[in-house]
């Protein structure tokens, strides 16, 4: 069975920002299902790669082969630090592929990027380089509005702030750490947001591992989509409150857990549950989905819980203005409690913070473990943000943030159908710039890694355990620092890569070749909408 | 109906009792089976069943009732707007050696700069060609084009200023000991935790869910206590024992105390109760030891010992991040296994070349820095411990050391007191702060931390204006 859910927007009045107009499209989300013997064949092929994995534990273990990891310095009586069990995935599967995950690379993580190259004589155990630094276009890092970038306005602020504020001040937002920079940034953000007050913290990781202990506890319910983050999930366990999850992207799961949750109180006692905190995310980044943030919202007023948003993935790369899911829908920011996301993604630079009403804001300074145990975020970095958000605002005076949210947005479209149309499995919204495409079998994971970096582009392609067993896949990550030529060249290499691994398993597609698609049509949109 | 039994009916009965156990002697053995199943079966439903509870069905509108009645509690309680944290003391220039408050330039006791290389020139170049070459964010997490050069320039150097096998850096300090206790310690092991260690220590622990043993502030003694009883208790399950890990997780030099861990005799029981050693080295990085390799060098102690040394890059680095060095068998389990190394954005390049030019000036000057902030630590303990009527908490040799009033005047609002009163002399201290869900929560105190380039009429100031403050205060 399908799952796709669509529905159109209602604006057909021409916007005053361009990009809203690539917005009249549906919103369309499909996640066509896995066809049965592809995931038989991964199946056994994971089966294949353990029996060996066992066949090859077994002659390290008689000495016929040469064990490789490395020895533990502490005498033998000491109980061992790993399982051999846990590490069996490490030894005899992830070694294999070890090559196509941690590339280093030696420029910056712009639209194109220096990957180094590294070469191994033992099967990935240990690696050497080169010395070659392989170009290619990058559609790995996250990068989405382009600002990843050594020179321009930012950063030249950035460089600035370096020589007026030094690079950290060794204290504690609660002690000497508060620059005038930082309140900058927070009231800037603040604005962008369109809420009352905001907080930066320096990780986006800590952002939410340190500050949802303070907003739950116990007797109080967190209810988080299946596929959250895990520093989602890290901030729910430290809290102590019970947790619950719901189907991805299920409305009505949510709704009917809330339900019995308000009747049925806490587990044991039944007393009723002190507060209910619903935890979602604007685009998951595995996925490529964007919650339905006005159906959640509904149920949220209905059954007075409160709902956290990580936009980690959504600001500045969703919605007409690049203000992220809250934008795309059209919401009132007031409906959401808590804003979160980060600036790792669409501002180029580090860092996480959290917005809202002033009340809860002022809980978060006295009480984060950040804002009284860390160091306060460092100049650069938050003079990165803050030109970043000057452009993207339109406050410097061009039009450059607009052209960028634009940019992205078409890329996106002509990206995604184009792989569509070629017959691929694509997941996620029409609309998000995160774009996977199934692989579905082990050894494929390598393989389209290797041959997209020998037709110069750098990938990242995820398996077990970060997805599913059987859902492996390419992630694609489309930033408007991508031109229509990168893009090209992408999709030839992606259309080579597929017809040489046998990517093509849509049941709903016709299997085109990129030279049978109609390029005049794609061509016509890309430029109508630019 | 007779009160008492005939001798005819006592023989009636007893026939009749006959005949039934001949009758029990001659039924067919299925017969019997089935009879004592049912006895049995009787026998358990009066004595072991439990009554089922009465299910409470609930009518669609006494659902609706309890949905429409439920109120959450309001989302956060309400502040007190006079918090400090909500007031704390904006600035807007460089905390290096002196800090520019409301206009008016004042020594700066209070941030963790011990080498002084906030706004060194030498650092700040180095910053900014990275800047140049790779922009500001890394924009991605290590597994996925993350990894930059600086990064494995920046482990690399670490670990051979350590001289270990292996050295990995994390984005942020807090996360760096709160992420590499639960990648090693789970839920069956066993850690050994010492009550004054830090906060990220705590909650490093609290999310390895292991069963914790905290023992009393620097007593070796305690320890010993812990792991004996330990030791009985594991002679009575030796075989599972066999599969329970054991950590000490300790701190070279305690950011909340001042004083440092008695290492050699916590290596030797090492070696005899069996377990790991990893020692966060946070403050006493690039402030102990005569090469500022830290407590292990200080006692001269074989740094292999330890099984992982973790601490940050923003105190005496200068930098932001932190790192972890130990063995290659130690720290690389860490890259697949430690949450804030995986699911995080990696270092933005310009930190990890600061840090690494902070590394090369330690390098260089190779003694002498760490002798003058270790001699010049003692010399500020002297001339504290002259002045009647503080506390001082800390080793002699530790740039970081706490004062506390008396112990019946010791509160946050005096302590708060002589702070304001200094910054009007233009000496910037601060009160120590923390949560109040520490696990022990330490006295009030404020931390008073040495920058290496002060000089000894500035500490003798110092001084002056803490006595001065003391008379404040008390009259």
């Amino acid at each position: 069975m399908n799952k796709s859910s669509s529905s159109s927007s209602s604006s057909n009045s021409k916007s005053k920002f361009i990009s809203e107009n690539v917005f009249k499209f549906q919103n369309h989300e499909e996640f066509e299902e896995t066809p049965t013997w592809a995931a038989v064949v991964t199946v056994l092929g994971y089966a294949i790669l353990s029996a060996l994995g066992w066949l090859r534990d077994f002659l390290r273990h008689i000495g016929f082969e040469e064990k490789k990891t490395a020895y533990d310095p502490n005498p033998k009586d000491f109980v061992p630090l790993y399982q051999s069990y846990e590490c069996f995935y490490t030894r005899n599967l992830y070694t294999r592929i070890r090559d196509v995950f941690n590339q280093p690379i030696a420029s910056v993580a712009g639209a194109e990027v220096h990957v180094m190259e590294r070469l191994s004589d033992d099967y990935n155990w240990t690696f050497k380089f080169s010395g070659k630094k392989i170009p290619s276009i990058n559609l790995g890092s996250y990068n989405y509005l382009g600002f990843a970038e050594n020179q321009g306005p930012c950063s030249e602020e950035a460089i600035k702030s370096i020589e007026k504020y030094g690079l950290t001040t060794c204290s504690t937002r609660h002690e000497l750490g508060t620059q005038q920079y930082m309140k900058e940034l927070e009231s800037l953000m603040a604005e962008y947001l369109n809420v009352e007050d905001c907080i930066a913290f320096g990780m986006g990781f800590a952002t939410n591992a340190l500050n949802i202990p303070t907003l739950a506890g116990k007797g109080d319910l967190i209810l988080s989509d299946k596929l959250n983050h895990v520093s989602l999930i890290l901030g729910a366990r430290l809290s102590g409150a019970t947790i619950r999850t719901f189907d991805h992207n299920d409305v009505k799961d949510l709704e009917l857990q809330l339900h019995d949750a308000i009747i049925h109180g806490q587990p044991r006692t039944c007393r009723p549950w002190k507060k209910i905190l619903i935890i979602v995310e604007g685009v998951y980044s595995m996925e490529g989905s964007l919650c339905r943030l006005p159906e959640i919202i509904a149920i949220k007023k209905k059954y007075k819980a409160y709902l956290y948003v990580d936009e980690a993935h959504s600001i500045g790369a969703i919605g007409p203005r690049g203000r992220g899911v809250v934008d795309y829908w059209k919401v009132d920011p007031n409906d959401i409690d808590i804003h979160m996301g980060t600036f790792t993604k669409s501002f180029g630079s580090a860092g996480g913070y959290i917005a809202g009403k002033k009340t809860l804001i002022d809980h978060i300074r006295i009480y984060s473990h950040s804002a009284c145990y860390s160091s306060s975020m460092s100049a650069p970095v938050v003079l990165q943000i803050i030109s970043a958000l000057n452009i993207i605002m339109g406050r410097d005076g061009t039009n450059n943030g607009q052209k960028r949210i634009q940019q992205l947005a078409c890329n996106v479209r002509y990206f995604r159908r184009q792989l569509f149309d070629m017959g691929f499995i694509v997941y996620g919204n029409d609309n998000s710039p995160v774009v996977p495409v199934m692989i579905y079998m082990p050894a494929k994971i390598a393989a389209v890694n290797r041959e997209m970096l020998k037709r110069g582009c750098a990938v990242v392609t995820v398996g077990f355990p970060a997805t599913h067993l059987t859902e492996s896949r390419v992630r694609f990550c489309l930033s408007a620092g991508h031109t229509k030529e990168m893009l090209d060249h992408a999709l030839r290499a992606m259309d080579e890569v597929g017809h040489l691994v046998s990517l093509r398993y849509s049941k709903q597609n016709p299997h085109l070749r990129w030279h049978d698609l109609n390029r005049a049509d794609y061509d016509k949109e890309y430029l109508s909408l630019n | 109906m007779g009160s008492s039994m005939t001798r005819g009916d006592i023989e009636n009965l007893a026939t009749d009792f006959y005949g039934l156990l001949e009758s029990f002697k001659h039924a067919p053995l299925y017969h019997i089976s089935f009879e004592i199943f049912l006895v049995l079966a009787v026998i358990w439903l009066v004595v072991f069943r439990k009554p089922r509870p009465i299910e409470k069905k609930l009518t669609e509108k006494e659902k609706q009732d309890l949905i429409d009645e439920w109120q959450p509690e309001p989302l956060v309680p309400s502040v007190d707007p006079n918090h400090p944290a909500l007031n704390v003391r904006v600035l807007d220039g460089i905390v290096g050696k002196t800090v520019e408050i409301d206009g008016k330039k004042s020594l700066n006791f209070a941030t963790f700069n011990f080498l002084n290389f906030v706004g060194n020139q030498r650092i700040a170049d180095k910053a900014i060609q990275a800047v140049q070459k790779y922009g500001v964010g890394s924009c991605g997490p290590r597994g996925f084009y993350g990894t930059i050069d600086i990064h494995l320039e920046l482990e690399e150097r670490l670990a051979r200023f350590f001289q270990c096998e292996e050295g990995i850096i994390y984005s942020y300090g807090f996360s760096t000991i709160a992420s590499i206790i639960p990648a090693y310690s789970k839920r069956n092991d066993i850690l050994f935790v010492d009550e004054g260690v830090h906060y990220a220590i705590q909650k490093g622990v609290e999310a390895s869910r292991s069963h914790v043993k905290w023992f009393r502030h620097n007593d070796i003694n305690d320890l010993e206590r812990l792991l004996a009883e330990q030791e009985v208790l594991d002679k009575k399950i030796p075989k599972k024992a066999r599969s329970i890990r054991r950590f000490l997780i300790i701190e070279g030099l305690y950011v909340n105390y001042g004083d440092i861990c008695p290492l050699p005799r916590m290596v030797e029981l090492k070696y005899k109760y069996k377990y790991r050693i990893f020692m966060d080295e946070s403050v006493s990085f690039g402030t102990i030891g005569q090469a500022g390799r830290g407590v292990t060098e200080y006692y001269s102690i074989d740094r292999q010992k330890i099984d992982l040394i973790s601490s940050t890059l923003e105190y005496a680095a200068g930098s932001i991040g932190g790192f972890a060095v130990g063995s290659s068998f130690v720290v690389d389990h860490q890259r697949l296994s430690a949450q804030g190394y995986c699911f995080s954005a990696s270092l933005p390049p310009l930190l990890a070349a600061a840090a690494i030019e902070a590394l090369n000036i330690m390098e260089e000057d190779n003694t002498l820095l760490f002798e003058t902030i270790m001699e010049k630590s003692k010399r500020l303990h002297k001339k504290l411990l002259s002045i009647k009527g503080y506390i001082i908490s800390g080793d002699e040799i530790s740039p970081l050391k706490h004062i506390r009033l008396t112990h019946a005047f010791n509160t946050i609002g005096r302590l708060e007191e002589i702070v304001q009163f200094a910054q009007t002399r233009d000496i910037t201290i601060t009160v120590a702060r923390y949560l109040n869900d520490e696990h022990l929560l330490p006295e009030p105190s404020i931390r008073l931390i040495l920058n290496v380039e002060m000089t000894d009429e500035e500490l003798e100031f110092l001084c002056a204006v803490l006595q001065e403050a003391l008379v404040k205060v008390t009259t």
